[in-house]
């Protein structure tokens, strides 16, 4: 009996399968790394210590904060709040509302952000120089009735609201909205049938349903997109130049480049700039979906959640190609 | 309603077709308060059709169902049927508990927030109040100590609990079950017929889709055998799945058998 309890397998000493080519590699790696650093370290012209001071640099810390990090914001809680509005409209079953949010869908995704900030910026005030809100038709009803008033109730001067950075978030919001609408529809999609007729069964309104069952739920499928969305959202605030919006940081950076003809080091302090913004919002993302997978496995599990949604993400519901 | 029908469920000639399929052919069923029935048939016979029909998951072609005497999905005024609004169906299915197969617990909540949810959001009840019941449900269910459970971190059998748990929160006059326990282990199954078995006791009035023959037998007042969208037969379990008259329920009971013994 002895012999036989020592004849069992024991603990397990295995050699590792050989990986030659990672160490080829890694050498490969490590030559390019080393070229290009001393590149950095020989070429007067990165100038980094120049780079450093442009980030710091009041014009391009203002551009930074209102257009890149203001104009983000902004236009995500537009594009976020109106897409997933628009999404929900785009399955609903009154026929009107489906149509209206196809149709929104439609025009702003096929025109591009630049095309459309331009528009907003300048063509706008030409067409309308004056934004009144009031009764509809409510100029030619007061002449109709001989009234003083032209039922107005509210009026916005276009010239002068047309080149702020509210008119850009507006514009960028807009545009994002419609990417948000698909991303949303897409998580409530993903959303199992029975959970809205559980929530139905217990005498939920529809309304309540979609905001305590379906959207916490569609949440997983919608945040890594979303995170996605909104580190292009950083790259695209550059366009707010197109209104034109100054307070910009690429725009403030480039200025300072023109005008003391060191070129590469004003891009770099921007690159620097748009590269730790991201990485914020990276770490925010890792936790938002941590939030949103509670419930859905525990450890190891719920990280193969997000995984699988993060890989949805990547196959087309992420809108991308802008 | 001065002519009110004495049943809590009164269902006349309800028919209802998918795609010109007619899957309810004219059911004729009255539930009376605390009556148990169990429903039976083959599958695609309708039972899970003419459940959700009760409570309007489906809409009806034909027919009427009324429960505690209003009735469902529709107003009778001047000799004109209107349909209700979604609100009014809402209030009309707080009344009704529904236990699904395959649960459809909020995956998003713990156990306890599950029960919570609807006493909180849709009758809008203190919070205090509706807890306090919340935890005396899952005792009722034998899962107090899974307050703060994730349905994703809870067995089969102990989610469906839960699911029950749930639906009764709302303080229900009539229970929906569709075949709770055929999504489950067969040692899981138990457990629920458990709880059913005690709520039944209590006086619930309970419509129960099952496969489990022992459980209709023992608990059901009264058996009815639906096959083909209609009902074949119907009374007591000691005389439909004893003594079944018709070759239908026969040849269905038999099938039964083997499959329990096989
Ligand atoms: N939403 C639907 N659309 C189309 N056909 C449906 C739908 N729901 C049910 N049916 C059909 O109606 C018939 C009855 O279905 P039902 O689910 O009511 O049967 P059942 O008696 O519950 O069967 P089982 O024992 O398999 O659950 C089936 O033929 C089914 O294919
Ligand atoms: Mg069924």
């Amino acid at each position: 009996m002895t012999d036989a309890s020592q004849d069992r397998p024991g603990a397990i000493h295995a050699r590792p399968v050989p990986h030659p080519w990672r160490w080829v590699a890694l050498a490969l790696i490590a030559v390019i790394v080393a070229m290009v650093v001393s590149s950095f370290v020989t070429n007067p012209r990165w100038d980094f210590p120049f780079a450093l001071q442009v980030m710091n640099f009041n014009p391009v810390l203002n551009g930074l904060v209102r257009g890149t990090i203001l104009g983000t914001l902004g236009a995500m809680v537009l594009g976020v709040g109106l897409g997933v509005v628009v999404g929900i409209m785009r399955l609903s079953t009154n026929p009107v509302l489906r149509g209206v949010a196809f149709v929104y869908t439609w025009f702003f995704r096929a025109i591009p952000r630049y095309v459309l900030l331009v528009i907003l910026g300048t063509g706008l005030g030409y067409l309308y120089s004056k934004f009144d809100i009031g009764v509809p038709f409510g100029q030619q009803l007061s002449h109709l009735f001989g009234l003083s008033s032209d039922l107005t109730f509210f009026s916005l001067d276009v010239n002068q609201f047309s080149s702020t950075l509210l008119m850009g978030i507006i514009g960028l919001g807009l545009s994002e909205a419609a990417y948000m609408a698909e991303i949303a529809r897409a998580g409530i999609l993903s959303v199992d049938q029975g959970q809205v007729e559980a929530a139905q069964a217990l005498g939920m309104s529809s309304a309540k349903t979609m905001r305590r069952v379906v959207l916490p739920q569609a949440m997983r499928v919608i945040v890594p997109p979303t995170g996605n969305e909104t580190i292009a959202m950083v790259k695209d605030t550059s366009l707010l130049i197109a209104i034109p919006v100054n307070a910009e940081l690429f725009y403030q950076a480039s200025t300072i480049g023109s005008r003391t003809l060191k070129i590469m080091p004003t891009y770099v302090a921007a690159t620097a700039w748009y590269l730790i913004v991201c990485s914020v919002l990276m770490v925010g993302q890792y936790y938002l979906e941590r939030r949103f997978g509670r419930g859905f496995g525990t450890g190891s599990t719920a990280k193969q959640g997000a995984l699988r949604a993060r890989l949805l993400s990547f196959q087309g519901l992420g809108g991308g190609g802008k | 309603m001065s002519d009110r029908h004495p049943a809590l469920v009164h269902a006349v000639n309800v028919t209802k077709a998918f795609h010109g399929n007619e899957v309810l052919k004219g059911i004729d069923m009255d539930v009376d308060k605390s009556e148990v029935v169990c429903l039976l048939g083959p599958s695609g016979s309708g039972k899970t059709t003419f459940l959700r029909c009760i409570n309007q998951l489906e809409s009806i072609d034909g027919g009427r169902i009324w429960v505690d005497g209003e009735l469902m999905g529709y107003s009778d005024r001047d000799g004109h049927l209107h349909h209700l609004t979604d609100k009014q169906i809402a209030a009309q299915r707080r009344e009704i508990g529904m236990v699904f197969q395959r649960w459809n617990l909020f995956p998003h909540m713990t156990a306890l927030e599950n029960i919570m949810e609807a006493p909180i959001q849709v009758n809008g009840e203190k919070k205090s109040e509706v807890k306090a019941r919340a935890l005396e449900l899952l005792e009722q269910v034998g899962l107090k100590d899974k307050p703060s459970a994730y349905p994703a971190q809870l067995s089969g059998g102990q989610q469906q609990r839960v699911a029950i748990a749930r639906a009764l929160a709302m303080k229900p006059k009539l229970m929906l079950f569709d075949e709770p326990t055929s999504a489950l282990d067969p040692e899981l199954v138990g457990e629920v017929l458990k709880v059913m078995r005690q709520l039944a006791q209590d006086g619930m009035t309970m419509i129960v889709v099952t496969h489990e023959m022992s459980f209709a037998r023992e608990v059901a007042d009264r058996v009815v055998f639906m096959d083909g969208g209609v009902v074949v037969e119907q009374g007591p379990p000691s005389e439909v799945i004893t003594n079944p008259q018709h070759e239908r329920t026969r040849t269905f009971l038999r099938r039964m058998r083997q499959e329990e013994h096989a």
